[in-house]
């Protein structure tokens, strides 16, 4: 199914969803709110999107990008789920309750991020050591241990 | 000349095979001619650990092959990146050898960090901060000769060693260990 057949299928089945559809660097991309992001994933999980692929998120200075991407095995389709999160309010809607492989993922994402997952079953640090202090991945992420690399390097 | 061979050359000029030695020097050379290894093998350098156990290289000619438990071994050989989460295992493994042990560092993460040193947050910048490390081994991954050449290195400190308790070469490890917290974040 290409991206075309993808967005009409999408707009017949969910009409409220299809202004948020978009295409971005040749993948089908669906941005949404952070608090509409469960009840999106929800309607596209009963669209056919069966496989979570991965999990990831983006620190973008003033917010959190959230990236999802989800496959269709049975429509040969992928389509990206995305949001932005608030740095002030790291908080969203876990997705392990329709896709239980985001569970460790979403955990390296809050090792990492420090964004936290509403409905997670056992939201904790998954790589780093449980006592670590500060999420690495943050930009803003100070450790004195880190040795800058130098310009001329 | 090691002293395995001037053991052996004299065995071959005594008429009834029998050489006078001193203590230290034959517990040095049963010392260095069975260090059996602790493969603490993390990342890549492992690779060429593996390879250096296998016929091709057949380190077991040497005395020198890896052993699955702590407790059997000599030498730590620390083949890999050492992050922050690992430091306390490897610490921990390294108490469960009984004395007396070396530390091998092969590869440049073990000396340094490696390619990790800059703007890393989670890799130990080199082993020494919490291992007394016997021998290093630069490479990215050094190749099994090299390990082989750390091999004999670590074989002639060996034989500067006593087994007398008054004379033994001591390792000051003034660095901080996990437990006095340096395996925490800041």
């Amino acid at each position: 199914m290409n991206l075309d057949d993808l967005r009409d299928h999408l707009c017949s089945v969910y009409p409220d969803l299809c202004p948020l559809f978009s295409v971005e660097f040749g993948d089908g991309v669906l941005t949404v709110g952070p608090d509409a992001l469960f009840s999106a994933a929800n309607d596209l999980k009963n669209l056919g999107f069966d496989r979570l692929l991965m999990l990831t998120a983006v620190d973008r200075g003033e917010h959190f990008e959230y990236h999802c991407r989800l496959l269709s095995r049975a429509m040969s389709a992928a389509i990206t789920l995305k949001t932005e999160i608030p740095r002030d309010r790291p908080s969203v809607a876990s997705l392990v309750p329709l896709w239980p492989a985001a569970d460790w993922q979403e955990r390296e994402v809050f090792d990492l991020f420090g964004i936290r997952f509403a409905g997670h079953p056992d939201l904790r640090r998954i790589l780093l050591p449980d006592e670590w202090e500060g999420y690495p991945l943050r930009k803003d992420y100070a450790d004195p241990r880190v040795i800058r690399r130098p310009d001329y390097i | 000349m090691a002293i395995v061979d001037r053991i052996g050359a004299a065995l071959d000029r005594s008429p009834g095979g029998v050489i006078l030695t001193g203590v230290d020097a034959l517990a040095d050379w049963a010392r260095g001619k069975s260090l059996w290894s602790m493969p603490m093998g993390t990342a890549c350098c492992a690779m060429e650990l593996i390879a250096a156990s296998f016929n091709k290289f057949d380190f077991d000619r040497h005395g020198t092959f890896p052993r699955p438990d702590p407790r059997h071994t000599d030498v730590m050989i620390v083949a890999g990146t050492i992050t922050y989460k690992m430091m306390p295992a490897v610490k921990r493994l390294y108490e469960q050898m009984p004395d007396p042990k070396w530390v091998i560092g092969m590869g440049n993460c073990t000396v340094s960090g490696g390619i990790f040193y800059y703007d890393t947050y989670s890799v130990v910048r080199g082993i020494e901060e919490f291992l007394p490390v016997d021998v290093f081994i630069a490479g990215c991954p050094p190749r099994p000769e090299s390990l082989q050449d750390g091999i004999l290195r670590l074989r002639e400190l060996i034989e500067q060693e006593s087994i007398a308790p008054g004379k033994r070469r001591e390792r000051p490890l003034t660095l901080p260990s996990p437990e006095d917290g340096c395996g925490e974040g800041e």
